[in-house]
């Protein structure tokens, strides 16, 4: 749903330029509150946004002079020039000139459909409501007449208008919470508070209205994480940053109002300076495109110049004499300016070998090839409404030649959605169910859930399948209640209650939320919390605890526990964490349980579920009293506050009772498993680079398949110097490099083999396998000038790479070394905003259309709902496109070398005079309306293989990855072709016509009835090629195929019938011809010989590669044929999962938690909101509190600075807002979980 | 959460389950397997056998005669006397003679052949007004500039027709005759008219229209091209309705012919009268010929050609060979392909996967 109002925010992605307005570079800004006479006077923009690029007036002259720019109109562009200069004009100027304008005049409806759906979001953007305090009232304005220094309202989850300073809002002390979903991709709310002088307006409109202050601040830029300014307000000066800043784009959550005064409107926000254009990407394809007609060129000028120096002899040795015979006094003057005019005739002539049509026609073909994308039900996600989308509508053929996958972990491959899925409780483990004869049961969609009923307050869409469970609770096991309590206890999640029961748990962490839930459903439901309290309602009972202290969670401890005091007065902490660490600070009694448990939790982990275990301690009050009164010191210290915590935390947290672990199931996407198995048949090394920790991201490779437990090694490279790291990689590529030395020989074969896999490729195809798991700080090391390409060649060695704790920056610059070093096409595919930069820096970028926010969507080429869609893409559409793409290219060029190199051949005989063999409608029409739609139909709709045995033989894709369908080498065999076909084409007639004369006697050697006849074998030696070319007829193909050779017919008695010609008498000379000639059977007899000639060859050539040598594509459509005649048979491709012994980890969140913020009570409703008396805090609390909650919107800024821009990378200068580098090489994340 | 419940009931953004947007459109996909191929090869070189074979036959039963006057014999002299270009108004006759060694049956054309000749030459073809030819009376008075230089003479009058096609028009003139063997002479009778395209003749050429001008009148202001001795009204003294720019000698002249060396028709015996009833009988004939085209200028030659035509045409040995050679090479091409066929391909040898 959010990408439809996204779209409303960003209304054009990338078409614009963030241009600044030509009145001098804004050095300082300068807002006045409720004053818009001051504002008026700096001419900021409004908040109108324009994406449009033109109007109805300027749409002609701009569009124009946009497709005038571009090199191929320019040159057809120059071409009619030259046929303007009757010297030298070979050609009339008809025959380039309907080409261009039909070409022209395609674009332009493209280019005014595509800005007309630009103004009309442009439009709906504009017309959005807000409220505007105006003259002293809140007044419905709409979004474009809202103005730099008014201040606007905000209601909850609205759209913030524009780039706002939050003045004042519902919730205590100025505090708001925003969703920068759409802005940065991170999901978890963001906390933005006012500065206390302007939150003491609170919604009091009149002294809004009063309120004249003056914002002085950086001029408007892009830094989506920055703001420098003061505001001087009753002679004080308020230093403003970032924290008090409401981006537009962002929502308003949890507030359920505030108060903002805009900053910047407009183009001018802060979102629509990210808006850059997106750097124009371009196909392999495409840049061979260009260099083969830039060659073209180069041919087209020597075959000029060879027919130039030609007619300079003829000229001096025949032509002479003939223009002296003639008094032709003109021409006789010099055989080399003759030369030099016939050079340019000749290009004119010779120009159809770089046809105007084909750009237009690769455009079309894309744009169709788009089209089947976004239309393919089998990537429509039904679930989220999402069809698959194609962005960008030029790089479709490249899907077809991906040979790197750069994929993010979260949200990608996983769903980023966390399941409580098994527990174990005291040395039990519950989760698992199991038939009558004890095997355990696969848990499908079907299996029936644990009836918790019982509860009235569960959250419906748990799902728990082992009942076991739910009877402890009911027998009232202590242990097992111990453990749901403390669940409910321990975390950092707050509470919020819409009406009676509808409970809606805000969790920093999915982790921490699956955990709460659990125990809510179990009976332990999380109820209320203030600051020092924790309400609880325990099988239907409420109990209330006093919240005594919060043990935060950070990364070095890894482990968050809570003290508490139940009603009856027992001081009890609470404890969960990764279990290396609480199994460390165990008491001793508990050794045996640890050792169950140990097993419980490798049993987890080989199945890729993420543990934590839990313990709890008791409390004598008076160790706690003492240890409290410490951590009340120490944390109004001031120095090394951080340490001396940390120490006070572990002092208490010591010879603790383990209770048991819990397993919570990372969901990985539908289908991962299964679309990496066949991506990897179709030899494309998917790489994963993921923020997460080294153990969740193996655990992941895990559960993926792309590590396994039978692969020969896997390399984990972690140094932390450039020593170290280039040490492990070297002897990871020696140990890799030894045992397959020996292989090498065979090596090749077995690539071979492998091409012609089938579903055994499964089991035998790399013999040694081994997989490279680099950390990020080495990451940063290998990544370094002088071991980037070791650290290729070893990853490359590798069936599987992994990189964990990555920042954005360095998965851009590992798809930047691929895409440097190895001459292969890479795709990156991403979800959250930490993978635009990597989506923007490979040959394909791909967005998941998820939960992470837009930033990857907006930013990609191809977005769809599910990783597994990306098989269907690559294998099917990229495949297709690819094959219809080359097949297209090479027909195209081999038809217009056949249709004009007849003109060089004829050069010879005509005394190099660049006389056309064609007739003049011949030329014009051939390219656009003779042979153009056949060619596009079968690119359209072309399939060698159809869809089913695509996906079914990966290795179908090989030949994209190896470019084999078009290169070079393919151009040159098809223009040869094409010279050979031109060349039977013009002597095959030239020899019959030689002394032909017709059954009349009469003569029909002369150069029209040779014009007709060879424009008619051309067309019907393109049209047998083009169905020799075709392998899926559809009714389309036939049409085409067939109406083409009709339309042909029909137009060439048309321009030679009696009634055009009485009409344009010298525009039609051909009079009659068509009907003289082919009347006779003489000229049918050419006709046919001629296409004898120049087809059987090419059905010889191909028969025998297709016997000798046939290609996979040759025997799986074999195959299809014959399945197609037994009937369809389901196969599917399905891989078995297996178990690993891996460990997983603990997963949190690498966050700071949120436990500062609720014992301060700062983020807490008034107590109005509750059924429960709080205590109030006496002020001294408050103040503290304040400083703590300084503290830490200071912390999290700094994380979110963090997002620093990536402007000393260079890679593109877009929306790289979301890319985090912490500085100091510590990795943080904030939404990888 | 709201929004995206409301999501799960609608799917208004599914796409449609066509089969032409799923791309499963019905289709036939051929592929070349030995059962298709082979036989087509098979097939073709039979096909181009069989048309051989009926085109050679034919050709062979036509006859042929070229015989090149450019200098030979009597016709040296008239062929040095238009070197000199200042003599062109000076009459020159000479005669051939030949010899036809058998009686050739049925219809017999005579041609003029030219050699080395170009009438494709770019700048030549284009040098004519289609629609000055086609009786426009605008075009007449003032022809296209792509007839320059000859669309005006010296004195700035218009030239009809105007070019240099029409301006380089071919003005020998021939009379055959038969000299039977009594050593009597009769003429050999031709029909010069009717030698042209149906279409060249009603339709691209036509008179200026007049209800009762006569041509001379029409043509008045006009100046005749350059080379020609005679105005175009007066072109065939014989018949009136054959001049102007409905010639028949023009009109053939005007459709220009392809390559360098060509020839066109010049008349088409008159089986009327004995003996050529049944066309011309074996014997001596003689060719008096009115020699008035320069060659020598572009070495040039010009030849008669007297030949008979078939179904396909005339005398063309091209097209049959042509078709044996192809027939020939299909056929070999298709033992081989048999060959490795049934070597390598029948078996499925390379067909494992």
């Amino acid at each position: 749903m959010a990408e439809r109002w996204l779209w409303l925010l960003i209304p054009w992605r990338g078409a614009w330029t963030p241009r600044s307005k030509a009145n001098g570079q804004e050095e300082e800004r300068h807002v006045r509150a409720n004053d818009r006479e001051y504002n008026e006077r700096f001419q900021y923009a409004d908040n109108r946004i324009k994406t449009s690029k033109y109007n109805f007036f300027t749409f002609l002259p701009i569009n124009l002079f946009e497709q005038f720019q571009r090199v191929a109109n320019a040159y057809f562009l120059v071409l009619l020039i030259l046929q303007l200069i009757p010297q030298i004009s070979s050609l009339s100027w008809f025959t380039t000139i309907v080409p261009l304008v039909l070409v022209l005049a395609i674009t332009a409806v493209k280019d005014a459909t595509d800005d007309y759906f630009r103004h009309k979001s442009d439009q709906q953007v504009n017309t959005r409501q807000s409220q505007v305090l105006i003259k002293g009232k809140l007044q419905n304005e709409k979004w474009m007449n809202v103005r730099v220094g008014d201040i606007i309202k905000l209601e909850n989850n609205q759209f913030v208008a524009a780039d706002l300073l939050l003045l004042s809002s519902s919730e205590p002390c100025g505090l708001c919470y925003i969703e920068t979903a759409e802005l940065d991709g991170e999901t978890n709310l963001k906390v933005r508070q006012a500065l206390t002088v302007t939150s003491d307006l609170g919604t009091d409109v009149s002294r809004l209205a009063e309120f004249n202050g003056e914002v002085i601040c950086e001029p408007p830029n892009n830094k989506l994480d920055k703001f420098m300014g003061t505001l001087y307000w009753k002679d004080n000066k308020f230093p403003l940053d970032n924290e008090k800043m409401l981006l537009r784009g962002c929502v308003l959550r949890n507030t359920e109002w505030c108060f903002g005064m805009v900053i910047f409107a407009g183009l001018q926000t802060k979102l629509m300076q990210n808006c850059g254009r997106t750097k124009f990407k371009r196909t392999s394809i495409d840049k061979l495109m260009n260099t083969l007609v830039l060659w073209i060129f180069g041919f087209l000028i020597c075959m000029g110049i060879t027919l130039a120096i030609g007619n300079t002899i003829w000229e001096e040795r025949v032509g002479r004499n003939f223009w002296s015979y003639l008094l032709w006094d003109e021409l006789l003057s010099s055989p080399v300016f003759s030369g030099f005019l016939t050079f340019w005739s000749y290009i004119i002539i010779l120009n159809t070998v770089v046809p105007i049509s084909l750009y237009v026609s690769v455009e079309v073909l894309r744009l169709g090839h788009s089209y089947f994308i976004n239309w393919d039900r089998k990537m429509y996600y039904s679930k989220r409404d999402t069809p698959a989308e194609a962005r960008t509508t030029t790089l479709n053929e490249e899907l077809g030649q991906v040979e790197f996958i750069f994929s993010d972990k979260t949200g990608t491959l996983t769903q980023n959605i966390m399941v409580f899925n098994k527990c174990s409780i005291n040395g039990k483990t519950y989760g698992d169910i199991y038939d009558e004869f004890g095997h355990k049961v696969d848990i499908t969609e079907k299996t029936p859930c644990v009836d918790f009923s019982f509860n009235p307050l569960m959250d419906r869409k748990f799902r728990f399948h082992d009942s076991s469970l739910v009877e402890a609770i009911k027998l009232e096991e202590p242990l097992v209640q111990e453990f749901f309590r403390l669940l409910a206890l321990c975390h950092t999640v707050m509470p919020e209650e819409r009406s009676e029961g509808e409970l809606v748990y805000q969790a920093q962490s999915p982790d921490e939320g699956a955990l709460v839930t659990a125990a809510r459903n179990f009976g332990f439901v999380f109820r209320a919390r203030t600051p020092e309290t924790i309400t609880l309602y325990e099988m239907g009972q409420p109990v209330t605890y006093q919240l005594l202290a919060i043990l935060d969670f950070n990364n070095v401890r890894k482990r968050m526990s809570v003290i508490v005091k139940n009603p009856k007065g027992q001081i009890k902490l609470y404890s969960k964490g990764a279990d290396t660490i609480l199994f460390d600070r165990l008491d001793p009694c508990n050794e045996e349980l640890m050792y169950t448990t140990s097993e419980h939790l490798n049993e987890f982990a080989g199945e890729g579920l993420r543990t934590l275990a839990l313990a709890y301690k008791d409390l004598d009050e008076d160790v706690f009293d003492e240890w409290m009164k410490k951590l009340l010191f120490v944390s109004t210290s001031l120095e090394n506050r951080e340490e001396r915590l940390g120490a006070l935390y572990e002092e208490i947290e010591q010879g603790l009772m383990l209770l048991g672990a819990t397993a919570i199931e990372d969901k990985l996407q539908e289908g991962v498993p299964e679309t990496i198995a066949c991506l990897t048949l179709a030899n494309i090394k998917i790489w994963v680079l993921t923020g997460d920790k080294l153990e969740t991201a193996m655990n992941i490779g895990y559960s993926c398949n792309m590590l396994r437990d039978d692969m020969n090694e896997v390399f984990i490279i972690s140094g932390h110097t450039s020593l170290e790291v280039q040490q492990e990689l070297r002897s990871a590529k020696e140990r890799i490099m030894g045992p397959s030395r020996e292989k090498l020989g065979s090596g090749l074969d077995e690539d071979k083999t492998d091409m012609y896999g089938s579903d055994s490729v499964f089991e035998e195809t790399i013999i040694a396998e081994y997989a490279l798991i680099i950390n990020g700080h080495s990451l940063a090391h290998a990544l370094e000038a002088d071991l980037e390409q070791m650290l290729l060649d070893t990853a490359c060695l590798c069936k599987t790479v992994i990189c964990c704790r990555v920042t954005p920056l360095q998965k851009a610059q590992v798809v930047e070394l691929v895409k440097r070093h190895k001459r292969a096409v890479t795709l990156a595919i991403g979800d959250g905003a930490n993978d635009v930069s990597m989506i923007k820096t490979a040959h394909i970028g791909v967005g998941i259309s998820g939960q992470e926010g837009m930033q990857a969507v907006l930013a990609s080429d191809y977005s769809f709902a599910q990783f597994r869609y990306l098989q269907r893409l690559l294998l099917v559409h990229g495949r297709w496109s690819y094959h219809r793409m080359c097949t297209f290219l090479c027909y195209f060029f081999y038809k217009n070398f056949a249709f004009t190199l007849v003109h060089f051949w004829f050069g010879f005989l005509c005394g190099f005079s660049a006389q056309t063999v064609y007739d003049q409608w011949f030329i014009t029409l051939f390219n656009i309306v003779y042979t153009s739609l056949p060619v596009l139909a079968m690119g359209l709709f072309d399939q060698d293989v159809n869809e089913h045995h695509s996906l079914r033989y990966p290795s179908l894709y090989r030949p994209g990855q190896l470019n084999l369908m078009f290169n070079k080498r393919k151009f040159f065999t098809c223009t040869l072709q094409g010279i050979c076909t031109s060349f039977v084409l013009f002597f095959i007639p030239y020899g019959a016509f030689f002394c032909a004369v017709r059954d009349d006697g009469s003569h029909i050697s002369d150069q029209q009835a040779f014009a007709v006849t060879i424009a008619t074998s051309l067309v019907i030696v393109v049209s047998v090629q083009i169905g020799l070319d075709t392998n899926y007829w559809t009714a389309v193909n036939h049409f085409f195929i067939w109406g083409s050779l009709a339309v042909y017919f029909a137009i060439l008695f048309a321009m030679h019938s009696d009634g055009i010609f009485s009409i344009f008498p010298s525009q039609f000379p051909f009079i009659g011809t068509a009907r003289n000639s082919l009347m006779q059977k003489s000229v049918w007899l050419v006709i046919l010989l001629t296409t004898v000639v120049c087809i059987m060859p090419m059905l010889a050539i191909r028969f025998l590669r297709a016997v000798l040598y046939p290609s996979l594509t040759d025997k799986v459509r074999l195959l299809q044929q014959a399945t197609r005649r037994q009937g369809p048979q389901e196969q599917n491709l399905r891989r078995v999962r297996r178990t690993s012994s891996r460990r997983s980890a603990y997963a949190f969140a690498h966050q700071q938690g949120y436990g500062e913020l609720i014992t301060s009570g700062k983020n807490m409703r008034a107590p109005t909101s509750s059924n429960f008396v709080f205590p109030v805090s006496p002020p001294g609390r408050v103040n503290v509190a304040t400083s703590w909650i300084d503290s830490m919107l200071k912390k999290k800024g700094d994380t979110s600075n963090a997002v620093a821009m990536e402007k000393t990378t260079g890679v593109a200068s877009g929306t790289e807002m979301s890319d985090r580098t912490e500085p100091q090489g510590q990795y943080t994340q904030t939404e990888e979980v | 959460m709201a929004m995206l419940q409301r999501g799960l009931k609608t799917l208004a953004r599914r796409p449609d389950n066509s089969a032409f947007k799923q791309q499963r459109l019905p289709a036939w996909t051929p592929s070349l397997t030995a059962h298709t191929v082979l036989p087509i090869f098979f097939c073709l070189s039979l096909v181009c056998m069989l048309l051989g074979v009926w085109l050679l036959i034919t050709v062979q039963q036509t006859y042929q005669l070229k015989m090149d006057y450019t200098d030979t014999n009597s016709c040296s002299k008239c062929f040095d006397l238009r070197k000199n270009s200042s003599k062109a108004q000076e009459i020159c006759h000479c005669t051939v003679s030949l010899t036809i060694p058998e009686d050739v049956m049925g219809d017999v054309f005579f041609y003029y052949g030219l050699i080395n000749f170009h009438q494709n030459l770019r700048r030549y073809m284009t040098s004519r007004d289609i629609a000055q030819t086609l009786g426009r009376k605008r075009s007449l008075k003032s022809p296209s500039s792509y007839c320059a230089p000859f669309n005006y003479d010296e004195n700035k009058v218009p030239i009809a027709p105007c070019g240099a096609v029409a301006n380089s028009m071919f003005n020998d003139s021939f009379t055959v005759n038969y000299h039977l063997r009594d050593g009597s002479t009769v003429p050999v009778p031709l029909y010069r008219k009717g030698i042209t395209w149906y279409t060249d003749k009603n339709v691209k050429f036509r008179n200026p229209k007049s209800s009762n001008e006569t041509l001379a009148q029409i043509f008045n202001g006009t100046s005749r091209p350059l080379f020609w001795q005679k105005p175009v009204y007066e072109l065939d003294p014989s018949d009136p309705n054959n001049n102007g720019f409905i010639n028949d000698d023009l009109i053939v002249w005007m459709r220009e012919a392809a390559f360098p060396n060509f020839k066109k028709l010049y008349g088409i015996l008159n089986r009327s009268e004995r003996p050529f009833t049944s066309g011309l009988p074996a014997g001596n004939y003689s060719i008096d010929i009115t020699y008035n085209f320069p060659v020598q200028y572009f070495r040039g030659r010009k030849e008669v050609v007297i030949s008979t035509v078939t179904w396909f045409g005339g005398q063309n040995h091209f097209l049959p060979i042509a078709y044996l050679v192809t027939a020939g090479l299909i056929f070999v091409t298709a033992a081989a392909l048999t060959a490795v066929y049934l070597k390598v391909g029948k078996n499925g040898k390379n067909m494992e996967e």
